[in-house]
């Protein structure tokens, strides 16, 4: 073995794994897992843990993997993190704990994210799980939302001893797990729902079906209900358009909209009832990872699909795993071009879209190149469907319906990221209803802040 | 899981439901709308609120069967559970948040089209419970297919029936009625309320226009969430994109585009079909749809 690379992890291959929706990367085995954890240099002083945001201890848990001691390695992690599983598969680990690891200076960095993945499935596998508390401080918290946020914060706050409800606003909880990212790289019945499961058993109870705002308001919750304090880890979940002439035409959808449809309604799947449109010729625009989600799907449906992103590759926002995934999947990069109008037919249906190029200017105030347009240099690509994936921004009805609760310019609630403390007392708030749109470890990580702050807040009262 | 506390059938293909929704009936106002899922393997289905009881926490809702789904929901019994039932969605009526005195001050004409008269009826009722007589219109195509109305009757000032092919009171649509009242009779009206099939309520916003008769619509397209978070059910109105489940489903009724939203009703048409002929055939389904190899 070459200690300088990573032991490589198997996958399904790309022609085959195109036309199904099973999990692409099928993870390590224990002898894989063992070997890549001796690669660990085990530091003193390790920089991987500063570059994972709910700061696991990260060489103790590879410790106890190389040594085959799995279910030690399972308490580790269990220490700082509820969603091992999750995280393990969708954190941009690239640019966290495996970005900072001492072993990627020469070489490839410890294999961070699959062997956190390993440990969990190996729970799983195994029935390992968490154990909840033993007895209830008899204090009720409500939080709201069931994503990677109000998870954390909810197993938190019960193995502190609180009696915590859940509010989810669909019929199934788990958020952007469920509905946003794709089965074929976070696998539901199993993953997802074990480890919601998993938060069940501490003690958390979850009520679907209630919009917050609508069937009950925050201050209905605090008032009548008896609940001391509330999270809102409500998410961004309001899809952004262009604008653009034809975008109400039928075939143009959100990329929400086509991920809710084959996620959590399971449309790609015959038994199921909720139908979608899978198109010939499909254009995604934008290039995060919600792109190449709606992308792939759009593949494994049948299509030939185009990314058009108005910068190039280097600016993609996407992870590079995702990226390199949809590549070999056979997705097509359309970069530097930027849509313009959309075309329809006589009975309003998409036809083309109008894309015009551009080319890099100066740097914006974040730091990457502005796309300027090509005077002139409009052209018409042929597509039947057009997923519009554009981002997101939080949705206004929390927010509208609760007395003094301040949100800023872009709608986000304003709350300290230390203990998510909003301008409303007793309440406190944390993931992307803050942040605006962001990653799944970072809500795990404002969630883990909220507790922190109830707590304080509840202790103190 | 919600439980079906009365179902029965008020003409051919259309069918009323009390469920039990303590959350919803505490919570919700004219109208607003729920979605329904059957079961595991169900879709989401949109359907307005066209009567709640607050104190027994109950909710009333009216459907005709277009589909596979609706075709499905037909057959529950008393007894039976809804999986999933969420609300209430949507913004309530303008009338609802406006000062009552403003209120009392209008005349109001409500038409209804079809199934769109459950929809219209807990607004005549919320009116009616505000001591206002209001006028209202109901259309059908024929006896048969006219639904709840000894309950509107109850409610309404005045109730004009009108049947598309004269089987019952007079022959005609709803709009020849309002031509009627407005430019025969000279009753003036301040505002117009229209629910029913978009082609209805297409026609009734042509006509209120010429009449200035300002006029509000209650929009019914796809929906998937219904809480904002997918775009499916955008609309154009006054040049704008809205979603109609959260900016609506009520819209002023002389700014929207119909056209377009007729054209994004048929989006998935064909799957429609598909599902619709897979229920109807069962085991012997072989692909008559087209959908086999």
């Amino acid at each position: 073995m070459d200690v300088m690379k990573k032991v490589p992890v198997r996958e399904q291959d790309p022609k085959v794994r195109a036309t199904n929706f099973e999990e692409v990367c099928l993870g390590y085995n224990k002898e894989e897992a063992m070997e890549e954890a001796s690669r660990c240099l085990k530091c003193k002083n390790a920089k991987c843990m500063g570059g994972c945001p709910v700061s696991i201890n990260i060489p103790g848990f590879i410790k106890e993997v190389e040594a085959g001691n799995f279910e030690e390695a399972a308490k580790v992690i269990a220490e700082s993190s509820a969603l091992p599983a999750v995280c393990g598969r969708v954190c941009p680990q690239e640019s966290q704990c495996e970005g900072v690891c001492i072993r990627g200076i020469k070489g490839e960095p410890i294999s961070i994210g699959k062997l956190e993945r390993f440990v969990a499935d190996w729970s799983r596998e195994n029935g390992f799980v968490p154990a909840a508390p033993e007895k209830t401080n008899g204090k009720k918290v409500a939080v709201i939302g069931s994503g990677p946020a109000g998870l954390t914060c909810a197993g938190d706050l019960a193995k502190m001893g609180y009696e915590v409800t859940i509010f989810e606003a669909l019929h199934e909880p788990g958020g952007v797990l469920i509905y946003g990212i794709p089965e074929f790289r976070l696998p539901k019945s199993t993953v997802v729902k074990t480890e919601v499961e998993n938060v069940k058993k501490l003690g958390v109870k979850i009520e679907t079906d209630v919009i917050i705002g609508k069937s009950v308001t925050i201050d209905e919750l605090l008032e009548e209900e008896g609940f001391e304090a509330v999270f809102i880890g409500s998410g961004a979940g309001l899809p952004k358009f262009m604008g653009i002439p034809g975008e109400n035409a039928n075939g143009v959808f959100s990329a929400n909209e086509y991920l809710t449809r084959s996620n959590l309604m399971k449309a790609f799947r015959d038994d199921y009832d909720t139908p979608i449109v899978a198109g010939k010729k499909v254009a995604v625009v934008g290039g995060g990872n919600v792109a190449m989600d709606a992308a792939r799907t759009a593949l494994r449906l049948g299509a030939e699909v185009h990314v058009v992103y108005r910068r190039s590759e280097a600016e993609l926002p996407a992870r590079v795993e995702e990226v390199h995934h949809a590549k070999e999947e056979g997705i097509i990069f359309n970069l530097l071009t930027n849509p313009v109008e959309i075309l329809t037919d006589e009975n309003g249906w998409v036809k083309g879209m109008v894309v015009r190029k551009m080319e890099l200017g100066e740097p914006d105030a974040s730091g990457r190149r502005r796309p300027v347009e090509i005077e002139g240099s409009d052209y018409t690509i042929e597509v039947d469907t057009v997923i519009m994936s554009l981002g997101t921004s939080p949705n206004p009805l929390i927010s509208n319906t609760t007395k003094g609760l301040d949100i800023n310019k872009r709608k986000c609630i304003v709350a300290e990221t230390d203990n998510g403390k909003t301008t409303k007392e007793g309440v406190f708030a944390g993931g992307d209803a803050v942040t605006g749109a962001a990653t799944v470890i970072l809500a795990m990580e404002a969630g883990r802040a909220g507790a922190r702050g109830i707590h304080e807040y509840l202790s103190q009262k | 899981m919600f439980r079906i506390l009365k179902a029965e059938q008020l003409a051919e293909k259309i069918f009323l439901m009390d469920v039990e929704a303590p959350r919803v009936a505490k919570a919700c106002e004219p109208g607003e709308f729920v979605i329904v899922r059957m079961d595991e393997k169900g879709e989401r289905i949109p359907l307005t609120i066209c009567d709640y009881d607050r104190e027994k926490g109950t909710i009333t809702i009216v459907f005709q069967t277009v589909g596979a789904s609706t075709e499905k929901m037909a057959k529950l019994q008393a007894g039976d559970y809804f999986q999933d039932f969420v609300g209430p969605l949507g913004q309530p009526s303008e009338f609802v948040k406006e000062d009552i005195e403003e209120v009392k001050k209008k005349k109001y004409l409500f038409v209804a089209g079809g199934v769109g008269t459950a929809p219209v009826y807990p607004q005549v009722k919320w009116m009616k419970e505000h001591g206002i007589d209001v006028d209202v219109i109901v259309g059908a195509k024929n006896k048969e297919l006219l639904i709840l109305e000894d309950m509107m009757k109850e409610q309404a000032g005045n109730l004009y029936i009108t049947t598309d092919d004269g089987s019952y009171v007079r022959k005609g649509m709803v709009t020849e009625v309002i031509k009627d009242l407005v430019v025969n009779q000279g009753k003036k009206y301040d505002v117009c309320v229209a629910i029913g099939p978009m082609i209805m309520m297409k026609f009734v916003c042509l006509l209120t226009k010429d009449l200035g008769l300002p006029t509000i619509v209650s929009m019914n397209p796809v929906m998937v969430d219904g809480t904002g978070m997918c775009g499916a059910c955008r609309l154009s109105v006054g040049g704008e994109v809205k979603f109609a489940c959260v900016d609506g489903p009520e819209f002023d009724g002389h700014l929207v585009n119909f056209d377009e939203a007729m054209k994004r009703q048929q989006i998935y048409k064909t799957e429609e079909g598909r599902a619709m002929l897979k229920l109807l055939e069962g085991d012997t389904h072989h692909g008559g749809c087209g959908n086999c190899e």
